[in-house]
């Protein structure tokens, strides 16, 4: 049953500084890891030191979330089928870029959607095969409605929002779980330099803390800070002749 | 721009901060100059603020490797002793020289050189530094070892050579989490020395001086003692896991006091107070080494106690001979201004080892002020007695020095200050701290 500490994680978008604070999370609980992201030699570091500091076993492979075509042949060559699998893979990209070059747009949308999207397809495949398997997918509260200031970025985390939410319903009956994290402001390299309010802001180590407890307990839907539910709840209200009419 | 302060809250600069996650980007940094590696912030003046371009090194934080057979730890410079602690003391290994709160990163530790309870055996943070790693002017990054000159300017250099990137630190082993403690209650300032000369052997000793008492106990002190527990000392619970302690509740000083609250009847107050308590479980203990090493820990944000306006810490190092006439002066002088501090702590130090060392052959006192003139003329006072007995200055707690003071007593600053300005240092790496003392 996944959960158990001997489970295996594996940790899609590693660099991420989210994913860097569930790997420690996770660690310290016990978990063995597979670090996978691109350019995995340079994840070294970090597996060293979640080695050292916890006692775990864990493994670094090259991971392009973008390189869907690659994905199954990725999971084929990982030392085993984990019994987790986290994906942090997310690219927050600029919104005014975005709009004036559809290439940028792509990548946003392809980051965030489609590479996602597959490669945990992919995944639920093989859980269902063997029977057992969670997912856990970072989403966003930009998700919950398009505005905008993000509204590339947005478009694609609540096409991802859309397909956890798919794919926990076909599994509502078992044998995959399937959870859905919407962190809000995180404080890390994406939100760098951004002028963000400290009481809606989470840390990374927060995100974690709320992804360990989801996993432990069997949520469905985590908010890493309740707040963001209320936010969300009020400008999803809104009707929109009105929410047109505003900057948020 | 953020209003940045060192632990004792004062001063407060409007700094340049940044937050590099390589040393790609740390190097950008430096290159601009007049730059300030930060760690945890626990130096209490402005040793870590550089108002155009400090440098926090919150994202260095990860254990590199470690030598089970000689104890060597190998560490980016934002790892905190806590961490190492949390890591390696269910293993039987505990940091050789740690200050007085886990709360401080590896590279402000060997910036500082700082130094414990069990420096007149041990020696100060330097003894347990194998190599340091450090980004130059240039953005290069070099491996100095004990014998380097790099190395010995470094320890104890304040930040002022370069940024610390990674170094191996020796850990000692210990057989439990636990220090079997002895508390000698000494009446007054002799006693108190003699407790400590008599006591030479005792891997740990320290005193909380009462300075708000004048006249006969002048100098009162509870001198603790302290060594590892072996486990057969331990109770029968505690001893199927050593190393396992009580886990502390995290208390927080939520508000500032109001900056009056600490005014000499407070002080005399609970300074008597402390010491009747102290001198009544006078004898030996077992205690947890959390409590015996950083009781003020436990109290997030103890440095709130002082007000808004902050404080500002004193201390000193004396050398042997003149120590107890020097402390008997500074007593003198804390005591008849009714000024003084809820922790006053004395200390017996070896002898110095690192070339910028602060700790020397003799007694060091350190106590908190709260900031206000009062206490920076006091403590202007207190610097002239200091020089007058041949003693000098720690920067790690120093505020509000001036920079000819320093240079007077302790002429090592000189040399320093020369060589930076020789190699290029001085424009590439600067504090509040080193403008104000002329580094």
């Amino acid at each position: 049953m996944s959960g158990a500490v001997e489970d295996a994680v594996l940790i899609l978008g590693a660099r991420s500084d989210i994913a860097r604070a569930c790997a420690q999370r996770l660690a310290r609980a016990g978990h063995p890891l597979m670090l996978a992201a691109r350019d995995a030699a340079t994840l070294a570091g970090d597996a060293e030191d979640l080695k050292l500091r916890h006692g775990v076993a864990v493994t670094c492979h090259d991971f392009d979330a973008l390189a869907t075509g690659d994905h199954a042949a990725f999971l084929d060559a990982l030392p085993e089928l984990p019994e987790i699998a986290l994906c942090a893979v997310g690219l927050m990209g600029d919104q005014a870029e975005s709009q004036r070059d559809p290439a940028a747009a792509i990548r946003v949308l392809r980051s965030n959607f489609e590479g996602p999207a597959v490669v945990l397809s992919l995944l639920a495949e093989r859980f269902e095969a063997r029977g057992s398997g969670t997912i856990v997918g970072i989403s966003s509260v930009a998700g919950e409605r398009g505005r905008a200031s993000n509204y590339v970025y947005g478009a694609a985390k609540a096409g991802f929002t859309a397909w956890l939410s798919g794919l926990r319903n076909r599994f509502g009956r078992g044998p995959v779980r399937v959870i859905t994290v919407l962190p809000g402001f995180v404080a890390t390299s994406m939100t760098e330099g951004m002028d963000l309010p400290a009481r809606l802001t989470a840390q990374p180590e927060e995100v974690a803390e709320a992804v360990y407890r989801a996993i432990r307990h069997r949520r469905d839907v985590v908010w890493v800070r309740p707040v963001w539910r209320v936010i969300m709840a009020i400008i999803r209200a809104l009707p929109e002749p009105i929410f047109k009419k505003t900057r948020l | 721009m953020t209003a940045l302060a060192g632990w004792g809250r004062y001063p407060r600069i409007d700094c340049a901060i940044a937050a590099p996650r390589d040393e790609a980007a740390l190097a950008a940094l430096i290159a601009r100059g007049g730059a300030i590696a930060r760690g945890m912030g626990r130096a209490y003046g402005d040793s870590a603020l550089s108002a155009t371009n400090t440098i926090s090194m919150r994202h260095f934080k990860r254990f590199r490797a470690f030598d089970p057979a000689t104890g060597v730890l190998e560490a980016e410079a934002g790892v905190t002793l806590a961490e190492i602690i949390e890591t390696f003391l269910p293993r039987g290994w505990f940091p050789l020289v740690t200050p007085g709160t886990k709360f401080v990163s590896l590279g402000g530790a060997i910036a500082a050189d700082v130094h414990g309870k069990n420096h007149h055996g041990a020696g100060s943070f330097g003894a347990c530094v194998e190599w340091i790693e450090l980004m130059g002017a240039d953005g290069a990054v070099a491996r100095a070892t004990r014998d380097d000159d790099r190395f010995r300017w470094t320890l104890g250099g304040m930040g002022l050579t370069g940024v610390i990137l990674r170094a191996a630190i020796r850990l000692q082993p210990v057989a439990s989490g636990w220090i079997a403690q002895t508390t000698l209650p000494a009446p007054d300032l002799a006693a108190a020395i003699e407790a400590f000369e008599a006591n030479m052997d005792a891997p740990y000793s320290v005193a909380w001086i009462d300075c708000a008492t004048s006249g006969a106990a002048r100098g009162r002190s509870l001198v603790m003692l302290g060594r590892h527990a072996a486990p057969e000392a331990l109770p029968r619970a505690a001893r199927r896991d050593p190393f396992a302690v009580p886990r502390r509740r995290l208390r927080r000083l939520p508000i500032d006091l109001p900056s009056g609250a600490l005014n000499p009847l407070t002080l005399r107050a609970f300074n008597a107070a402390y010491w009747w308590a102290g001198a009544r479980r006078a004898g030996a203990a077992l205690v947890d080494w959390d409590r015996y090493f950083y009781p003020l820990d436990a109290i997030e944000g103890w440095n709130r106690l002082y007000g808004r306006r902050g404080f500002v810490q004193f201390q000193c190092a004396l050398p042997l001979p003149a120590a107890r006439e020097g402390l008997d002066a500074l007593l003198r002088t804390i005591a008849a201004r009714g000024a003084g501090s809820f922790l006053a702590v004395l200390k017996r130090f070896g002898a110095q080892e690192g070339r910028l060392s602060f700790p020397m052959e003799g007694y060091t006192l350190a106590l908190d002020f709260p900031c206000n003139r009062e206490s920076l003329n006091l403590m202007q006072t207190l610097d002239r007695i200091t020089a007058d007995h041949g003693g000098r200055f720690y920067l790690a707690k120093d505020a509000r020095l001036d920079a000819a003071t320093l240079h007077a007593t302790d002429p090592r600053w000189s040399d320093f200050a020369e060589m930076r300005r020789r190699t290029g240092l001085a424009e590439a790496f600067a504090s509040a701290q080193s403008r104000r003392l002329a580094l």
